[in-house]
């Protein structure tokens, strides 16, 4: 499913409602009759986007450091190895984000655990089974207040 | 594990589609749709926002950049919070430098259909806020491995 197959009701759904969701029994329900459509019409255009992979999902995003702790890390991993390091990596529960950048420090990714031993210990494990170092590269302090991500359809 | 965390864990994978998706999570978790409803409105401090989460790479922002500034460290937070306003920034952290391999203290996010709309972005943003002279570098993203959500699984091992 590209950009341009989005209706106008999935564009409204994802530019509209990455913040406050309806904290009503039937949200969906809600949410159909705000735009004036139905609830499965809407249930729909979501199952589509869930598909396609173009939402991740409707849910929660924690402040970071509230309910755990999680850690930036970067490591130079040779051209080479960057492939199976970067699949070892992902395929860590403790990873989300895992990114190749274009830098001599290629492989950026966040682990985030409960406690500050079980995060060290993941950065100790991926040193002992890669062999390369890990730059662990701590958030101090947040300046952005997440409202979500203005797509905008309207201005492309 | 306490409630909350119960809680915690059974939404962090997303809400299901179904028409009342409080109640079918308290059912996973024996607990009713009020209490599972009340609970995370108190829950605001916690959770940043509750809603969609977009991929957006499938909708074709794939020029990401993550630009690192080293910022002195008396300014770094009038300048992360000068940033952290902008519009096209999405996310502005301070975080531990890393010597002598990161002097880098101040990173921030700019997503963009284009990698040159991304870099005019980075140029007024530098003008606009007077960071010529501190120095930063530019990293895309080539390829994206994973995205997902924190997932806090470590609650019972880590209370025992």
């Amino acid at each position: 499913m590209a950009p341009e197959d989005l209706s106008a009701l999935q564009e409204i759904l994802l530019n509209d409602f990455q913040k406050d969701f309806p904290l009503s029994p039937t949200p969906y329900a809600d949410i159909a009759s705000r735009l004036g459509v139905t609830e499965a019409e809407v249930l729909d255009a979501l199952r589509e986007l869930n598909e396609a992979e173009i939402i991740s999902r409707i849910g929660p995003v924690f402040r970071p450091h509230r309910i755990g702790t999680s850690t930036l890390v970067a490591m130079a991993v040779p051209k080479e190895r960057l492939e199976d390091v970067a699949n070892y990596i992902s395929g860590l529960p403790e990873v989300n984000h895992n990114y190749e950048r274009e830098h001599r420090f290629n492989l950026w990714f966040v682990v985030t655990a409960t406690t500050e031993v079980h995060l060290q210990a993941v950065l100790t494990e991926i040193e002992k089974k890669t062999g390369i170092a890990v730059m662990s590269l701590p958030m101090l302090e947040s300046y952005h207040i997440d409202l979500g991500f203005d797509l905008k359809f309207n201005n492309q | 594990m306490s409630s909350n965390q119960r809680l915690i864990e059974a939404i962090q994978g997303g809400l299901p589609l179904v028409s009342r998706p409080y109640a079918a999570i308290g059912e996973r978790i024996g607990m009713s749709e009020a209490e599972v409803i009340t609970r995370l409105s108190d829950l605001r401090g916690v959770i940043k926002r509750l809603g969609v989460v977009v991929c957006h790479r499938k909708l074709g922002y794939r020029a990401n950049a993550m630009v690192v500034w080293d910022v002195p460290d008396e300014e770094v937070a009038d300048v992360g919070q000068q940033l952290g306003q902008l519009e096209c920034v999405t996310l502005c952290y301070h975080r531990a430098r890393h010597l002598p391999d990161w002097p880098f203290n101040l990173f921030c996010m700019i997503h963009g259909k284009e990698r040159n709309r991304v870099l005019d972005k980075l140029d007024s943003l530098v003008e606009q806020c007077h960071l010529s002279h501190i120095h930063h570098e530019v990293l895309f993203s080539r390829h994206c491995f994973k995205q997902r959500g924190a997932i806090y699984s470590q609650f019972a091992a880590a209370e025992r």
